[in-house]
């Protein structure tokens, strides 16, 4: 295992994201390309877990979008994120929040934890 | 050719420069040393003979350990011999700076051993087409294995169920994305036959 941890850390490239975990609000934005051109959108959405470690780690953000909710999975260390920012962080009770999948309207709401 | 012994470490992935998540495999290649020399003089061809991982002294037997000792050096598990264009000598060592970034390698590996199976997973065979119009116990299974009065008999070599994987598979056309000197790794593009930790040949 250690061997493989060398490997991975020869690519890894630097990064520094706010910390985050599930429950908290964020912004990411993706680096999108069109064509030859590249673009920046914005995904803003509740984070529902953070999974994995060292160069596969992953987190996914949930949104509802017109009715419709939408997941998407994010690499940690992808070069396309062009950044993140907290938006609010969130107060919940475990690490991976997927009851949120089964809320609705003002049931899906998170207390916000106030420092 | 020339090539290295080595070992397979993992699988993990990396993203490119362009933002692409590339699949890829870890290998530990060498240190080898030359365990022997062969010429066309005394041997009829020519070839290197290269060893790879430490073995315990103790559980070398005697014309192992007479063998190693011409190249002075300590008891390895695995020989192999390759094809160098370059003279070596008995007893140097050959590490991954035989490789470059960017070069294309071919990977030998035993592949892992799936016990007895069937011709669908053995063989590539497409089973019988639907489940429906009285099928019921036949999904699997090869169908014919040849004519009647003539010829009597199976044809040698014809495709059945039996012991599956455990076998050398070559995989050629992989990429070195990166060599990691000190710890002896290169990293490789796609993957290679075998489990985690059995022994691989790399050649270029």
């Amino acid at each position: 295992m250690d061997l493989i941890k060398v490997a991975e850390n020869a690519f890894i490239r630097e990064i520094n994201y706010p910390e985050f975990s599930a429950g908290d609000t964020i912004t990411i934005s993706y680096q999108i390309k069109e064509g030859d051109k590249m673009r920046v959108q914005d995904y803003r959405g509740v984070v529902i877990q953070r999974k994995g470690t060292g160069s596969g780690a992953t987190f996914t953000v949930r949104k509802v979008s017109g009715g419709v909710g939408v997941e998407r999975i994010f690499p940690v260390f992808s070069p396309n994120i062009d950044s993140i920012t907290v938006n609010k962080k969130g107060k919940v009770r475990r690490a991976r929040i997927y009851y949120l999948r089964d809320l609705k309207g003002k049931k899906a709401r998170i207390k916000e934890k106030r420092s | 050719m020339a090539g290295l012994i080595g070992k397979k470490i993992g699988m993990t992935s990396v993203f490119s420069a362009e933002g692409k998540n590339i699949p890829c495999t870890v290998l530990e290649a060498g240190p080898c040393v030359v365990t022997q020399v062969k010429t066309i003089e005394s041997d009829g061809y020519k070839a290197v003979q290269l060893a790879y991982d430490e073995k315990k002294e103790k559980s070398a037997n005697n014309p192992e350990k007479g063998h190693f000792s011409k190249a002075k050096t300590s008891p390895k598990r695995k020989l192999v011999e390759f094809e160098f264009e370059n003279s070596l000598q008995l007893g140097e060592s050959v590490t991954s700076e035989i490789f470059a970034e960017g070069e294309v390698v071919a990977v030998y590996g035993t592949s892992k051993g799936k016990g007895f199976q069937g011709v669908v997973k053995r063989h590539g065979f497409s089973g019988v087409g639907g489940q429906t119009h009285g099928q019921h116990n036949r999904l699997r299974a090869p169908g014919s294995v040849g004519a009647s009065s003539y010829p009597s008999r199976v044809f040698k070599g014809m495709r059945m169920a039996g012991r599956t994987g455990g076998d050398q598979v070559k995989v050629s056309g992989l990429k070195i994305i990166k060599i990691i000197g000190e710890q002896n790794l290169i990293v490789v593009k796609g993957s290679v036959p075998g489990a985690n930790g059995s022994y691989v040949i790399i050649k270029k």
